[in-house]
């Protein structure tokens, strides 16, 4: 042993540089386990488009599809829910779709390709359940609106067209996925026109 | 044996530890019902950690096996159905008992100087226990789990910016699925549990260190050479408390471990109880939709959290807004966290508080009970806004507290606990 006398200032500054780098180490060495709960190549690889047959939904009838695990509303709008759309676009949020909540082929008055038909990600927009399609009873949430969807979670109330009322907790409008027609009676979820 | 005693002692000083946590540990000699839930909880840990790994040994934890392994359990495993409601019924018990441990604390200010640090690994322990019981509740993959974890995740993408990589990071898929059940199942049945053990021993540890309050919130050390030789507590006590002269106290060995053990076999017919002719608790411990598999395509035409989360649910309904709505609800916890510097009033117990004290605790009950009960139904507007008012009066009490407490008139405290 020396004798020789502390450098108390080389001292801290050996501890802190060494701390530095012990720190810099515990950061990289989080990254694989934070990384690990990204979704999976498995995940990511199971987003493949849905063919869907239209050809037998009835006017006002929905159906339900899967898509990329969520659900997909098809909806055959009667010509009676189209002409209602326009009567009430004071009520909403986002009547003109402003926020990009949708391709940008649906940025029109009725959110879709062919008028009639409806395609929506059945999830709100506020924490995710899937809200209820309400054909008749749809005046009970909003007075002379006499069809619409209504969330059971949190009250959340959205027009024929997936646009949301004002005076409810979601912000958004529903997210309308991309698809296309394959033909007049099948279109595809999850390809937009022209990329295919 | 003597010797084999000794030889042990001096290599693990396992006699000192219980003298001085224990044996020779003084508490207060009028703990009174509120001073059963600390062991109580201490007990339902227990329960939960033994059923929990007994039920490991027949789940599955995937998105196919999941729903099917609890029929399993229910049905083919012998004694399954009473592993698995002893642990169901257990996680409402524990919240059961927390919720009086904490409404005890408020009453008496145990929060208040010298135990902070003990309140604040109490919150924390409060945390982890809603966290672990959030996680648990997807396992048994019905409806139920799968919509309540859809919205309970959703809430992190309220987060500005960076809240849809967040939820897609926390779900590790793009919906709910396998992945997030196998990662909620590690966290529920490794990860949280070890942090909520050593919280709990902080706790006891942060506990030791200041001493046990009481229904007075008068302590019971006092400064050495203070106290008439023949008034001091008349018990041996540790050496480490020998620098006070330690009044109105008895051991915590034999005297509160025999009240405790009579606490744990009441509290032991009411769990058993339920456990056998109640489990489900007519839909509050374990909601009916929950016995139907998990379905992605269609949400339950009700869904509300388990009923010890109601309250809080309730406060982020009633904020028509969805940033609002889920800083609301975390503020509603973030601020108990902060009781000990919101109270800035010197006496602790209630019963030597201002009338104003003791209305504005009775309003802040009254509106976390509505607040839990309008969580646990539907929604109307008259509903709406009721919750809002009783949000209103869940913070108005804090604020109020800050106010008042800082002047408060107090009736006079007394020097001892009794004569």
């Amino acid at each position: 042993m020396s004798n020789a006398p502390v450098d108390s200032g080389r001292r801290r500054f050996l501890t802190a540089t060494t701390a530095v780098v012990g720190g810099a180490g515990c950061v990289f060495a989080a990254v694989p386990f934070i990384q690990s709960w990204n979704p999976s190549a498995k995940a990511k690889a199971a987003g493949a488009p849905v063919e869907v047959d239209i050809s037998k939904i009835e006017p006002g009838q929905l159906i339900r599809v899967e898509w990329r695990g969520k659900p997909v509303w098809v909806v055959n709008r009667s010509q009676a829910a189209l002409d209602e759309l326009s009567t009430f676009e004071q009520q909403l949020k986002d009547p003109a779709s402003d926020e990009p909540q949708q391709p940008e082929f649906a940025k029109n008055q009725y959110r879709s390709l062919k008028p009639e038909l409806l395609v929506a990600v059945g999830l709100c927009t506020h924490l995710g359940c899937s809200p209820t399609y309400l054909p008749d009873t749809f005046s009970e949430q909003v007075a002379g609106v006499q069809s619409g969807f209504f969330c059971p979670c949190h009250g959340s109330k959205f027009d024929m067209a997936g646009r949301v009322f004002q005076n409810v907790p979601a912000g958004l409008n529903l997210v309308i996925p991309p698809y296309t027609f394959v033909d007049d009676n099948t279109i595809i979820i999850g390809v937009e026109e022209g990329a295919a | 044996m003597k010797g084999l005693m000794d030889w042990i002692e001096a290599r693990l000083p396992f006699m000192e530890a219980m003298n001085k946590h224990v044996i020779q540990y003084p508490a207060p000699k009028n703990f009174n019902f509120w001073y059963f839930f600390g062991s109580l909880a201490m007990l339902v840990l227990v329960n939960q950690l033994v059923t929990g790994i007994w039920l490991t040994m027949n789940y599955v934890p995937s998105g196919e096996g999941a729903f099917a392994s609890i029929e399993y359990i229910m049905r083919d495993v012998d004694y399954g159905w009473l592993l698995r409601y002893m642990h169901s019924t257990g996680a409402s018990a524990f919240f059961v008992v927390v919720y009086l441990h904490m409404f005890r604390g408020m009453m008496y200010g145990s929060y208040q100087k010298p135990r902070e640090l003990l309140w604040l690994f109490g919150m924390l322990i409060f945390v982890v226990l809603m966290a672990e019981a959030f996680m648990g509740y997807l396992l048994p993959w019905g409806q139920m789990s799968f919509w309540g974890a859809q919205v309970i995740i959703s809430l992190f993408g309220a987060i500005p910016w960076i809240g849809d990589d967040l939820t897609l990071w926390i779900r590790g898929d793009y919906v709910i699925s396998g992945a997030t059940l196998n990662r909620f199942f590690a966290l529920h049945v490794i990860a949280l549990p070890l942090v909520l053990v050593v919280l709990v021993f902080l706790h006891i540890l942060a506990l030791h260190e200041v001493g046990s309050n009481n229904p007075e919130g008068i302590d019971i050390k006092k400064p050495k050479g203070s106290v008439p030789e023949g008034e001091k507590s008349p018990f041996k006590y540790h050496a480490r408390y020998d620098k006070y002269d330690i009044v109105d106290a008895v051991p915590f060995h034999p005297y509160y471990t025999v009240k405790d053990i009579m606490g744990v076999a009441g509290f032991l017919i009411l769990f058993c109880y339920v456990i056998f002719f109640a489990p489900e608790m007519g839909g509050y411990f374990l909601e009916k939709p929950n016995f139907e598999a998990a379905n992605p395509l269609k949400t339950p035409e009700h869904i509300a959290p388990v009923w010890y989360f109601t309250s809080f649910y309730a406060i982020l309904r009633a904020i028509p807004h969805k940033l609002m709505g889920v800083v609301g609800m975390g503020a509603a916890i973030v601020v108990l966290f902060l009781l000990p510097w919101l109270d800035r009033c010197k006496v602790k117990s209630v019963k030597y508080r201002s009338i104003w004290h003791k209305l504005n605790l009775t309003q802040f009950v009254i509106c976390f009970v509505i607040l839990g009960i309008l969580g646990a139904i539907p929604a109307t507007p008259g509903r709406t806004i009721l919750a809002q008012i009783t949000t209103f009066g869940y913070f108005a009490f804090f604020a109020l507290l800050w106010f008042y407490s800082k002047n408060e008139k107090c009736k006079p405290v007394p020097e001892r606990i009794s004569k």
